[in-house]
């Protein structure tokens, strides 16, 4: 009996560090981020939440939403086309080698790195300005507008697309050939095809993906961090100003409260996620 | 105490269904602060940290006694090119063969409490600390009075009686310019002007950066405003923000260099130091809109060498320590006693921005007021 309870328990073993893992960077933080939410000065308190419905941090919340939302659609749809593109070609081609490293290599590409990239190329006093004051009649060389949301999303969408073409390529290459083959012999068309067959099967792992770069670029710090230093447009910035303030002290905890608040979101949109894919994955089962 | 990007690079590894826990975990652990680890210094226990003066310790030459048998002073926050801190630094070594670890030289005021917090009891933890105004006042017993030699020629205002944080330099909100990049502005209004689309950049977010919160007092003392009512400092921002005109980049020497901020607000101190490095950087403190402000100087209470802490306060306001600080474009405190002593460093007392008329200092009161606005507003103007 003990014999083959210690047997059953063998296999968890495996599991063991993965679940300390989570323990440590996962419960453990978000344990303390929601019990530091509801406190202040080491009391119970809705202060901190409370905070949340403040004009400028609800404006950077929907700042933040509209920011992921606008540049994963872009990385997504933009991605896809580009792993669709890739897919069409030889498997073991140069092309796709060529392009599945070069994706691995940008979409980590971000932080004060890719910031600084923009702003040499971009900014003020960037390359590329200069060269299209100069020949285009543009005035970019005092326009200010990579240092607010626009700039966010044009910067974003540089590491969103290639990892969207990461992501989403073993999605493609679980196509099958013979599909298409099947659906064209029973006299599909190719809008048919695609509206019937190959949509249907690629949209939750389309869907998975658009959901990963939201949570990646909800998330992303450094790069904003570098490129806007006024006004902390979204909420990863709210944090910073929060934490190392030295005009405003003492709102440790209303950092805590807006740490909940991005959670909140990250798991209202899973939870949308999962919802979407039970209802699209339903007929393929 | 100057802010400064966290270059800490927080966006989330991606690993398919992993990412989103990931990107929980990295919400959650940027807020956690690291556990303290063990061990307390030896040295605490030989008494210097009861000290409150140099005879505590038995002269002068039992403190720098002590010190050396300390061999080492944590500084935190301390970037060389503020306040000449690079060369108070080597200075300071030169002369005691004390060995001063500087850690985070970028990191902003509250960064110097978080880790006196954080590493309290280890011998990393900060000895001295350098503060705004506002985490000083806020944070009055992590020190320990300490009354150096020169105390007496200390102005009364800029100091507390007991010796708990005592001022050390400071200076006055300034605009500074390249005239290869810009034409001079005459006052705070011209800023509107066309010729400065896309030029006015602001030393950090009012809501986050001293520095900041006194450039936008300045614009508002130019604009019908008070020590009392910082609004039409935020409304003057929110004017060049609609004119194209505030560029929201982060100024630093490089981005003067660079001529990627070619108009600076910031204290003269700051700006008179690019001077020294760029030939067409100039200096004006507005005369319509004198800020002034000092930063304080106090030993933590948990220094873990409370005997190089102390010598560190008497090297700055010793005579060179006070001309160091001048030479990096800083009104040391002393300036009044020293030179009426001759013990000044005329040279570069003469190369401070002429500045006339009576300089506001904001109160505890009317910094926790404006801070209170322009965390309201602040967002609003600049988006």
């Amino acid at each position: 009996m003990a014999r083959s309870r210690l047997s059953r328990l063998r296999p968890a073993l495996g599991v063991l560090p993965f679940g300390v893992y989570l323990l440590v960077f996962l419960v453990v933080p978000t344990v303390t981020v929601v019990i530091g939410a509801f406190a202040e000065q080491g009391r119970p308190s809705l202060t901190n939440l409370a905070g949340l419905g403040e004009g400028s941090v609800l404006t950077a919340l929907a700042n933040s939403v509209a920011v992921s939302a606008i540049t994963a659609v872009i990385g997504g749809v933009v991605g896809a086309l580009a792993a669709y593109a890739v897919v069409t070609g030889a498997p073991d081609g140069a092309l796709r080698r060529l392009v599945t490293s070069i994706c691995g290599v940008l979409a980590q590409f971000g932080g004060v790195t890719l910031a600084f990239a923009f702003i040499a190329t971009l900014g003020i006093s960037g390359v590329v300005s200069a060269w299209l004051d100069a020949h285009l009649g543009t005035s970019l060389t005092s326009s200010v507008w990579l240092f607010g949301l626009k700039g966010l999303v044009l910067v974003y969408a540089y590491f969103q697309i290639p990892l969207m073409v990461i992501v989403f390529l073993p999605a493609l290459d679980g196509i099958r050939v013979q599909w298409r083959e099947a659906a064209s012999s029973l006299g599909a068309s190719t809008w048919q095809y695609w509206r019937h067959v190959a949509l249907p099967l690629l949209a939750p792992a389309f869907l998975g993906s658009l959901l990963l770069l939201f949570a990646n670029s909800f998330a992303a710090y450094a790069t904003a961090a570098a490129l806007v230093s006024q006004g902390s447009p979204i909420l990863p910035l709210w944090i910073r100003s929060a934490l190392t303030s030295e005009v405003v002290l003492g709102r440790q905890n209303f950092a805590y409260a807006l740490a909940l608040e991005m959670i909140v979101v990250v798991a209202l949109v899973m939870t949308g996620y999962s919802l979407l894919v039970r209802r699209t994955a339903r007929w393929v089962r | 105490m100057r802010r400064t990007m966290i270059t800490k690079r927080v966006r989330s590894r991606i690993t398919t269904t992993v990412a989103l826990t990931a990107g929980l975990v990295l919400l959650g652990a940027g807020c956690a602060p690291p556990a303290p680890s063990s061990s307390a210094s030896g040295s605490a226990a030989s008494g210097a940290a009861t000290w409150t003066s140099a005879s505590g310790a038995g002269g002068m030459d039992a403190l720098v006694a002590a010190a050396k048998q300390e061999g080492t002073l944590n500084v935190i926050a301390l970037p060389p090119d503020w306040a000449n801190y690079g060369q108070v630094i080597s200075a300071f070594t030169a002369k005691y063969g004390i060995k001063v670890a500087s850690a985070q030289p970028d990191a902003a005021s509250q960064d110097e409490i978080n880790a006196a917090d954080q590493q309290k009891g280890t011998t990393r933890a900060p000895d001295v600390f350098d503060l705004g105004q506002a985490v000083a006042l806020a944070n009055l017993a992590k020190f320990a009075p300490y009354q150096v030699s020169t105390w007496s020629t200390i102005p009364d205002q800029l100091k507390d009686p007991n010796g708990t944080w005592v001022n050390d330099y400071g200076g006055y909100m300034s605009i500074g310019f390249n005239t290869a990049k810009v034409p001079a502005p005459t006052g705070v209004k011209d800023l509107l002007k066309p010729e400065y689309k896309g030029k006015v950049a602001l030393n950090g977010d009012p809501t986050q950066a001293g520095a900041a919160f006194n450039g936008v007092m300045m614009t508002s003392l130019a604009n019908g405003g008070s020590a009392d009512d910082i609004q039409p400092g935020v409304d003057f921002f929110s004017s060049l923000k609609k004119a194209g005109n505030f560029l929201p980049t982060d100024p630093t020497s490089a981005t003067i260099e660079s001529g990627q901020t070619p108009l600076v607000i910031d204290w003269d101190y700051l700006n008179a130091a690019e001077s020294a490095k760029i030939s067409t950087w100039k200096v004006i403190v507005p005369s319509d809109a004198l800020v002034g402000g000092y930063y304080f100087q106090a030993v933590s209470k948990d220094a873990p060498h409370p005997a190089a802490a102390r010598l560190w306060e008497e090297f700055l306001y010793s005579d060179s320590g006070q001309n160091l600080f001048l030479g990096g474009g800083a009104r040391p405190v002393r300036a009044d006693a020293m030179k009426q002593a001759g013990t000044i460093d005329q040279a570069a007392f003469g190369k401070l921005p002429p500045v006339s008329g009576t300089p506001t200092i904001l109160t505890t009161e009317q910094t926790t007021k404006a801070a209170g606005v322009l965390s309201k507003e602040w967002s609003k103007a600049t988006s």
